[in-house]
């Protein structure tokens, strides 16, 4: 693998491809809590779809549009976002969900019981905790990946 | 000789292992259900989720999640830390 | 002997198949390629802990009424384990790009034999 990348076919077919990856991801984070899925899958899947990028074009590809210290403190709001969402209903117990059925606005109706089309705006904490939990794994595995592409080509070429 | 000796033990820990597999319960039939039959039962009501997996993970068992998060964070750090140790090594 | 115990020897041969790369392979790529499989045989058992017969998958959105799910607790303890597993992958592998660079070379043999 050198620092260009792969062939044209692979350049071309990601270029078509990868914004539909990133999308499905996205679709998959936000409707956890009606579909399966949810925080993880749906982070792996952003994060599957940042990889296919960085093996395709190359190490050069990226030289000056990614900004590491930005993925480094995304992922740390990302946690600190998800324990701020456990403690937010401390008054009753440990991760009591605060806003489910309770009517407001924000994620709060009811649900009807059994089978059903699913509405978007039920669930009450989970659909917040599934975004932390999501952009910490998508930042997580994304750094990763560029670490470890980035420092073991530098040592190759020394 | 020494190739032989782990292959024996390679094979008793596998004829172990199938004979394991074989001996447990019927394949469908689980032990004790009756606090997943509370789940499932409850999940719309208390959680108001249609998707009693997430309800069950970051709601029932959202100390598990804390847990894993922790990990995932640590494992990170860790690969970081260890790729700029060798980027300083080498200068 | 039950016959219908197969899934769980699926599970079982998968173990099997990792403790076979992990201890007669020389490379340390296919040893982490080994861990990798236990972990998987692991997972698979797990889920398959919780499956009732006739059972459909635990969700509510357009389920069709009046039929039994399967278990939704090990499903949820197997999305730790596959995090944790994802975990333990990053760090060997980068253990083995530092045990490249300082010894040339990835045979376990040779590890052992060099020293400094």
């Amino acid at each position: 693998m050198n620092e260009q990348g792969m062939s044209v076919i692979v350049r071309t077919v990601t270029r078509l491809v990868y914004g539909l990856a990133i999308v499905f991801g996205f679709y998959v984070i936000m409707h956890g809590h009606l579909t399966p899925g949810g925080g993880f899958q749906g982070g792996a899947i952003v994060a599957s779809a940042f990889a296919l990028l960085l093996v395709s074009f190359g190490a050069a590809g990226l030289k000056g549009r990614l900004n590491k210290h930005l993925l480094q403190s995304l992922e740390e709001v990302g946690a600190l976002a998800f324990l701020g969402l456990a403690f937010a209903g401390i008054g009753t117990v440990f991760f009591y969900n605060l806003l489910a059925s309770s009517g407001s606005p924000l994620f709060g109706e009811p649900v009807a019981f059994g089978p059903n089309a699913g509405a978007l705006n039920t669930g009450g904490l989970v659909p917040l905790m599934n975004w932390a939990v999501g952009l910490k794994v998508l930042t997580g595995i994304a750094s990763i990946v560029i670490v470890m592409l980035v420092g073991a080509r530098k040592e190759e070429t020394e | 000789m020494r190739k032989a000796a782990l292959l024996v033990a390679f094979l008793f820990v596998s004829a172990f292992l199938l004979l394991a597999a074989t001996s447990t319960r019927p394949f469908g039939v689980p032990n004790d259900a009756a606090m997943d039959d509370y789940f499932i039962a409850n999940a719309q009501g208390e959680v108001a989720a249609n998707n009693v997996v997430t309800a069950v993970v970051f709601d029932y068992r959202g100390f598990d999640t804390l847990g894993e998060a922790t990990v995932l964070f640590a494992a990170v750090v860790g690969v970081l830390t260890l790729f700029r140790k060798l980027r300083e090594d080498e200068r | 002997m039950n016959v219908g115990n197969f899934p769980f020897v699926i599970a079982a041969l998968l173990v099997a198949f990792g403790l076979y790369a992990l201890l007669f392979k020389r490379n340390l790529i296919k040893m982490v390629i080994g861990v990798s499989l236990v972990e998987t045989g692991v997972n698979l058992f797990l889920v398959m802990l919780g499956y009732r017969s006739g059972g459909a998958a635990p969700i509510y959105t357009f389920a069709t009424a009046g039929e039994r799910m399967v278990l939704p607790t090990p499903q949820a303890l197997t999305l730790t384990s596959i995090v944790i597993g994802l975990a333990t992958t990053a760090l060997l592998l980068s253990f083995a790009v530092f045990v490249h660079r300082h010894y040339g070379t990835l045979d376990v043999r040779k590890i052992k034999e060099l020293r400094g």
